[in-house]
C-alpha cells in the first residue's frame, strides 16, 4: 500500500459515491404514498366538470307575483353572502327583543320569519335549499325545529 | 496553563446571550477552553495533511492557501457521500429543543454551544455555497461567506461538542449534532487543524497500538503487574496470555483500563473473573487498544485503527471477541465496526459463552461480545459464587455513559451486574432525566480530556457532577460506577473538582471484589488496598467507618 | 437594526407585502392570475419540488446505521425489555416502523422534552445547581399547531369534491362541535392561529430562541398565522360567496379552471398565501416533514451486530500490520517472552519474511 492516499489531501484520490438513487424502492414508495394522498382531489374529480348548483326560483308563489316584485327582502349578492347572517340576526330579535317586523336596507318592512317569509316564495326547500348546502357541505341546523310546509301539513294529519 | 476558577465561580452561568448577533462576534481563544494544535510530528506519523507548528491564539493559523477551496470541495464531497449531513443541514426549524440538552451549554452559557446554533455554524456555510435561497437572501435565512473567522469557530465549537447525542435523542427530527461535529472535524483535519490531545494518541494507537503508545513489551509489563497485585490482594494468581494462537477468545479493552487508575481496578477485575472461570483467552500487543480516538478525527482514521482488531483476531484464530468496558469503543463497534470490514468476518464464529452455551445471537455478524452482557449472562446462569458483603463500603450511583447509552443502548446489563455485586439498598440512581438514554456526558470525551482546556471539561461536566452531588447529598453515595474507560480518566478529576466526597469505578472492579475463590485468602480489602467492612478484624473495620 | 429586528422585520413586511400584492391584484382585476395561473403554479413549484429534494437526498447513500438508540438494545433474551424500549431502540423493522409512526403522528422525541435551570442553591459549596423538569409546552403547541392544520386541509377538500365524501362532512361537524356563532366556529382554525401565536411568541420572549431565530423562521409562522386569520375573517366577518369559491376551487382540480364574478378580495388574498406557502417549502424548513421520514437516526433498525450494513464507498484504508509491529520490537518482544512469527535468530534469513 506504498501508494496510500489519505482522505484528505485533494492530491488524493477520493472515495468514489456512485451517483445514483440509494434506497430506490423505499424513497419510490413513500414518493407514490405522498403523491396520491396529496393529489387526492385531483384524481378523484379527473376530466369532471362539475357544473355549479343552480338553486331553482321558479316555485308557483314567485312565478304568481308581478314581475316587479320578483325580489327578495335583500339583493343577490347580499343574500347569497350573508343569508345565514340575517335569519340568525332574524332570530335573536324575535326571540330575544319579541320584535317580530324587520326592515330592510331600503326601508321596507318584513315579517322575521323562516317558514312564513322565506319560505313562503321559496317553497322548495330541496331544490332552493339544499341544492347549494349540500354542494359546500353546510348542515345549517334551520331545519331541526323549523317544517317545510309539506312536512306541516303532514304533522297536521298525523295529529 | 490557566488557573482554574473555584467551583463557586465555575457555577455562576450566565444563559442570557449577548446584544450582538451571533455571526458578528468571533471566536475568543481564552486559555483553559481550547485544546492546543496538535504537534506537527504526529500528522507527520499519519500522514496527514499540512503538518506545520501553529498554536491556538496566533492570528495567522497559516492555513494552505487554497483553504477555502479544500474546505468546499471537502463539504461537497461529504454531502455525496452522507445522507445524513445533508437531511440534517436542510430541515432544522430553530425549534430550539436540543438548546438546554448541551452540557457544554448548561455548563458555558455560550449560545454557540446550544447544538442547534453550533450545528449552524456550519449550515451557513453550506446555506451560502450550496443552496440557492442562500445565495440569495444571505443572512436573513442563514448563509454567511466562508472566511477564516468561520473555521476558527468550527475549531472551538467542535471541540467542545463531545459528540454525546444528547440533542439527537431530543430532536424531534433526529438531528443528530455529533455527525455534524464528526464531519466538520474531519474537513478542520483536511485544512491541517487538529488537537493535541486527540491527535498525539491517534499517532501513538495507530503506531505502536495503544493510545498512551506503550510499546509491546510495555503492554505486557502494566498488565503482568496488575496481575500481580491481583496476587498480593487475593492470593489468586492470574496469568495472563499475549498473543496466543488458538486462543478462544481475543480480549481487547481500552488503554485506559492498564495504563491509570481506576481503570487498572477494573483491568484487575477482568483478570480475576477470566480466571475464576478459566476462560480460554488471550491479549494482544497488537490490538491493544479498545478505544478509537482515531472516530473524534474523521471516520477513516477510525477504521484505521479499527481495523487491527479484526486483524489480529484473523492472525491469532480466535473464535471471537471480548471486549471491555469502553464507551466510544462500543459505540464505534457497534455503529461502524462490520461496515467498515464490509462484511461479517468469516474467520471468527458466532460468539458462544463457553461456560453457560448461552448464544450471542445480538451479535452474530459483529462476533464480539460486551464484558456486561458476558458477565449478566453468568450471573444469571449461577456461575459466579459472589458475596456482595465485600462491596459494603461502596455507595453507588451508575453513570450511563453517553456512547454506549445513545449509540448502542446498554442499560440493564451493567445495573443487573451491580444489583448483583452490592448488598441490597447500596445502589441509588441519579434523578430520572440525568440517566439512561438521557444521561449527561462527562464533559471531556471524543479526545478533548486534555490539561490545557480543564476550565472548559468542568464546565462541560458540571450537569454530570451536578447530579452526582444530588445522590451523593441525599444517599450518601461515595461511588459513581461507569462501563468506559474514557469517564474513568475523566471523571476522577471531574469529581474532584465538583464532588470530591465521590470516587469512580468500573463495574468489573465490584464484581472482582465480590468474586469468592475457592482458594483465595482471607480479603481484608477491596482491589484499591481499602479495607472491607465487616470483614478481618471487626473494630479496626468499624471504627476505620 | 440588530439581527432579531432585522429578521423578525424582514418576515412580517414580506407578509404584508405579499397580502398587499394579491390585494391590489385583485382589484386591479388580476382575478385570473391569483385565481387560477398562481395556484396552478405554486402546485407544481410544490410538487416539483419536494420531490427534487427528496430524490437529491437519496442521491446520497446512508454508509452507516447510526440510529440513537433510547431504550434497552435486543442482547440477552431474559433481559427485560419494555414496549418503551423496543420502539425506542427498535431492533426489528416492525418496531422501527413503530417508531416512525410515534415521530411522525405523535412527536415522540419532542415528548420527552425536558427544561433544565440553573437555581441557587446555598447549601451547595459551588453555590448552584441544576434542575431538569419534563417540559410539555412546546410538545402540546407544535401537536396542535400541526393537527389543526391537518384538520383544516382536509375540511377544505370539501371544496375540492363534488359530491363531498361524507367523512369531510362529517369531520366538519365534529370540528364545529362547539356550535358557537354563525357559521359555526371551527376549533382548527382558532387553535391553528392560538398555536401559531405560541410558537412565534415563545421565539420572541424566550431569549437563546430569539438569538437563534432567523428571517426564515418567522416567515413561515407569519405566513401560517396570515393564512389562519384571513381564512376567519372570511368565514366569520368579511363573507365571500361560498358558492362561487368552491366553483373555482372544483375548476382547478377537475382542469376546468374558471373564474366566477363576486368573490371578495379576501378570498384571493387567503389563496395567495397558501400559494406562497406551498412554493416556499420545497426551499426551506419546512422540509423537516419529509425529511423525518429520512432521517437516519431515526428511520433505521438497531441491530447493527446481528445483520450486516453495507457502505457502498467503503474502500481500503492504510493500516499498520501486526508484523510492522513485530519487525520493530522483535528483539524487545523475545525477551518479554511474548510469542513472535518470527524468531529472532532467523532475521538474517530476510527471504523468508512474509
Amino acid at each position: 500500500m506504498a501508494d496510500y492516499k489519505n482522505e484528505f489531501g485533494w492530491f488524493a484520490e477520493k472515495p468514489k459515491v456512485e451517483k445514483k438513487i440509494y434506497d430506490r424502492n423505499k424513497v419510490a414508495i413513500g414518493i407514490v404514498v405522498f403523491l396520491v394522498i396529496f393529489t387526492i382531489a385531483f384524481w378523484k374529480n379527473l376530466g369532471k366538470a362539475v357544473p355549479p348548483p343552480k338553486p331553482a326560483l321558479e316555485t308557483a308563489a314567485i312565478i304568481k307575483l308581478p314581475e316587479k316584485e320578483r325580489t327578495c327582502v335583500e339583493d343577490v349578492e347580499f343574500m347569497r353572502q350573508r343569508h345565514m347572517r340575517l335569519l340568525v340576526d332574524w332570530r335573536e330579535q324575535v326571540i330575544r327583543d319579541g320584535e317580530r317586523y324587520w326592515t330592510n336596507s331600503k326601508g321596507e318592512k318584513y315579517l322575521a320569519s323562516l317558514s312564513n317569509t322565506c319560505m313562503e316564495c321559496h317553497t322548495n326547500k330541496t331544490q332552493f335549499c339544499d341544492q347549494c348546502h349540500n354542494y359546500v357541505a353546510v348542515v345549517p341546523n334551520c331545519w331541526g325545529c323549523h317544517l317545510t310546509k309539506e312536512e306541516q301539513v303532514a304533522k297536521a294529519e298525523a295529529k | 496553563m490557566a488557573k482554574l476558577p473555584t467551583p463557586a465561580e465555575l457555577a455562576k452561568v450566565s444563559y442570557s446571550p449577548p446584544a450582538k448577533g451571533w455571526m458578528e462576534i468571533k471566536p475568543d481563544f481564552r486559555p483553559g477552553q481550547y485544546v492546543n494544535a496538535a504537534d506537527p510530528k504526529w500528522m507527520e506519523w499519519i500522514d496527514y495533511p499540512y503538518p506545520r507548528k501553529w498554536s491556538v491564539p496566533d492570528e495567522d493559523w497559516q492555513l494552505p492557501s487554497n483553504w477555502k477551496e479544500i474546505i468546499l470541495e471537502g463539504m461537497e464531497d461529504r454531502l455525496n457521500r452522507f445522507r445524513s449531513l445533508k437531511i440534517f443541514f436542510d430541515i432544522c426549524v430553530r425549534c430550539g429543543a436540543c438548546a438546554d440538552k448541551c452540557h457544554f451549554f448548561l455548563g458555558t452559557g455560550d449560545p454557540k454551544n446550544m447544538p442547534v446554533l453550533r450545528a449552524e455554524l456550519l449550515r451557513s456555510v453550506y446555506k451560502r455555497y450550496f443552496t440557492r435561497i442562500g445565495k440569495a437572501l444571505g443572512d436573513l435565512v442563514g448563509a454567511r461567506d466562508l472566511d477564516e473567522s468561520v473555521i476558527k469557530e468550527w475549531f472551538y465549537y467542535l471541540h467542545q461538542c463531545t459528540i454525546c447525542r444528547r440533542c439527537s435523542l431530543f430532536c424531534p427530527y433526529g438531528i443528530d449534532m455529533a455527525e455534524m461535529t464528526l464531519l466538520g472535524r474531519e474537513m478542520l483535519a483536511s485544512i491541517g487543524l487538529n488537537i493535541d490531545w486527540a491527535l498525539a494518541s491517534v499517532a501513538q494507537c495507530y503506531d505502536k497500538g495503544s493510545h498512551i503508545g506503550a510499546t509491546p513489551q510495555a503492554f505486557k509489563d502494566m498488565i503482568d503487574f496488575l496481575a500481580e497485585e491481583n496476587e498480593r490482594i487475593t492470593g489468586i494468581s492470574t496469568p495472563v496470555s499475549y498473543n496466543r494462537k488458538g486462543a478462544e477468545i481475543l480480549f481487547v479493552t481500552p488503554s485506559g483500563d492498564y495504563f491509570a487508575d481506576p481503570g487498572t481496578f477494573t483491568l484487575m477485575g477482568y483478570l480475576l473473573l477470566f480466571k475464576y472461570l478459566d476462560l480460554d483467552y488471550t491479549f494482544s500487543t497488537y490490538a491493544a487498544e479498545g478505544g478509537n480516538f482515531g472516530w473524534f478525527v474523521s471516520h477513516e482514521m477510525g477504521k484505521r485503527l479499527n481495523t487491527k482488531i479484526y486483524e489480529e483476531a484473523k492472525r491469532l484464530k480466535v473464535k471471537w471477541i471480548l471486549g471491555g468496558e469502553c464507551g466510544h469503543m462500543w459505540r464505534v463497534c457497534n455503529q461502524y465496526m462490520t461496515t467498515w470490514w464490509g462484511e461479517s468476518p468469516t474467520f471468527l464464529e458466532e460468539p458462544v459463552s463457553p461456560i453457560t452455551g448461552t448464544k450471542f445471537e445480538n451479535a452474530k455478524v459483529h462476533k464480539m461480545v460486551h464484558i456486561s452482557e458476558f458477565t449478566a449472562d453468568l450471573i444469571k446462569h449461577g456461575k459466579l459464587k459472589l458475596d456482595p458483603q465485600r462491596n459494603a463500603h461502596i455507595k453507588l450511583t451508575f453513570h450511563d455513559s453517553c456512547n454506549t447509552a445513545r449509540g448502542m443502548g446498554i442499560f440493564e446489563e451493567p445495573r443487573y451486574i451491580i444489583n448483583n455485586v452490592l448488598p441490597e439498598g447500596h445502589f441509588f440512581e441519579m434523578p430520572p432525566n440525568t440517566i439512561r438514554e438521557k444521561t449527561f456526558c462527562c464533559g471531556s470525551s471524543s479526545g478533548i480530556n486534555a490539561n490545557e482546556n480543564m476550565e472548559a471539561r468542568m464546565q462541560g461536566g458540571f450537569p454530570r457532577a451536578n447530579a452526582v452531588r444530588y445522590v451523593h447529598e441525599k444517599y450518601g453515595v461515595n461511588h459513581l460506577g461507569c462501563i468506559c474507560a474514557l469517564d474513568r480518566a475523566t471523571l476522577p478529576t471531574l469529581l474532584q473538582y465538583w464532588v470530591p466526597e465521590v470516587d469512580v469505578t468500573g463495574i468489573t472492579e465490584l464484581v472482582g471484589n465480590a468474586l469468592v475463590f475457592e482458594d483465595e485468602i482471607e480479603r481484608t480489602t477491596d482491589l484499591r488496598d481499602r479495607d472491607l467492612v465487616g470483614f478481618g478484624e471487626e473494630e479496626g473495620a468499624e471504627e476505620e467507618e | 437594526m440588530d439581527f432579531f429586528k432585522r429578521n423578525i422585520l424582514a418576515a412580517l413586511i414580506a407578509v404584508l407585502g405579499l397580502i398587499a400584492v394579491a390585494y391590489v391584484g385583485v382589484k386591479g382585476n388580476l382575478q385570473l392570475l391569483f385565481g387560477v395561473v398562481i395556484p396552478y403554479m405554486a402546485l407544481l413549484i410544490f410538487f416539483e419540488g419536494i420531490i427534487y429534494r427528496v430524490i437529491k437526498w437519496a442521491r446520497s447513500p446512508v454508509p452507516f446505521r447510526i440510529p440513537t438508540t433510547a431504550g434497552q438494545q435486543e442482547s440477552l433474551p431474559w433481559l427485560k425489555r419494555t414496549l418503551a424500549d423496543k420502539l425506542d431502540n427498535p431492533s426489528t423493522f416492525p418496531f422501527t416502523l413503530g417508531r416512525m409512526a410515534l415521530e411522525v403522528l405523535a412527536f415522540r422525541s419532542l415528548f420527552r422534552n425536558t427544561r433544565s435551570e440553573l437555581i441557587e442553591a446555598p447549601q451547595r459549596p459551588e453555590g448552584a445547581k441544576l434542575v431538569h423538569w419534563s417540559y410539555k409546552w412546546l410538545w402540546l403547541g407544535a401537536i396542535a399547531f400541526h393537527y389543526a392544520f391537518l384538520v383544516i386541509v382536509i375540511r377544505h377538500l370539501r371544496f375540492f369534491t363534488e359530491p363531498v365524501p361524507h367523512f369531510i362532512s362529517l369531520l366538519g361537524e365534529v370540528d364545529g362541535f362547539v356550535q358557537f356563532f354563525i357559521p359555526t366556529v371551527y376549533v382548527s382554525g382558532v387553535v391553528l392561529v392560538l398555536a401559531g401565536l405560541y410558537l412565534l411568541g415563545r421565539r420572541i420572549t424566550n431569549p437563546n430562541l430569539r438569538y437563534i431565530s432567523l428571517a426564515s423562521d418567522y416567515f413561515p409562522l407569519f405566513l401560517i398565522i396570515g393564512i389562519g386569520t384571513t381564512g376567519i375573517l372570511m368565514r366569520y366577518v368579511y363573507r365571500v360567496d361560498i358558492q362561487a369559491v368552491k366553483q373555482l376551487a372544483l375548476g382547478l382540480v377537475t382542469l376546468h379552471p374558471v373564474v366566477p364574478a363576486g368573490i371578495g378580495a379576501i378570498f384571493y388574498v387567503h389563496l395567495f398565501l397558501v400559494c406562497v406557502l406551498l412554493a416556499y417549502f420545497p426551499f426551506s424548513k419546512l422540509l423537516h416533514a419529509p425529511g423525518l421520514f429520512m432521517s437516519p437516526t431515526r428511520n433505521m433498525t438497531s441491530n447493527n451486530r446481528k445483520v450486516l450494513h453495507v457502505n457502498p464507498w467503503n474502500y481500503p484504508v492504510k493500516f499498520h500490520t501486526y508484523m510492522e509491529l513485530e519487525d520493530r520490537y522483535r528483539e524487545a518482544m523475545y525477551e518479554a517472552g511474548l510469542p513472535l512469527e518470527i524468531e529472532p535468530e532467523t532475521m538474517e534469513t530476510e527471504g523468508e519474511e512474509e
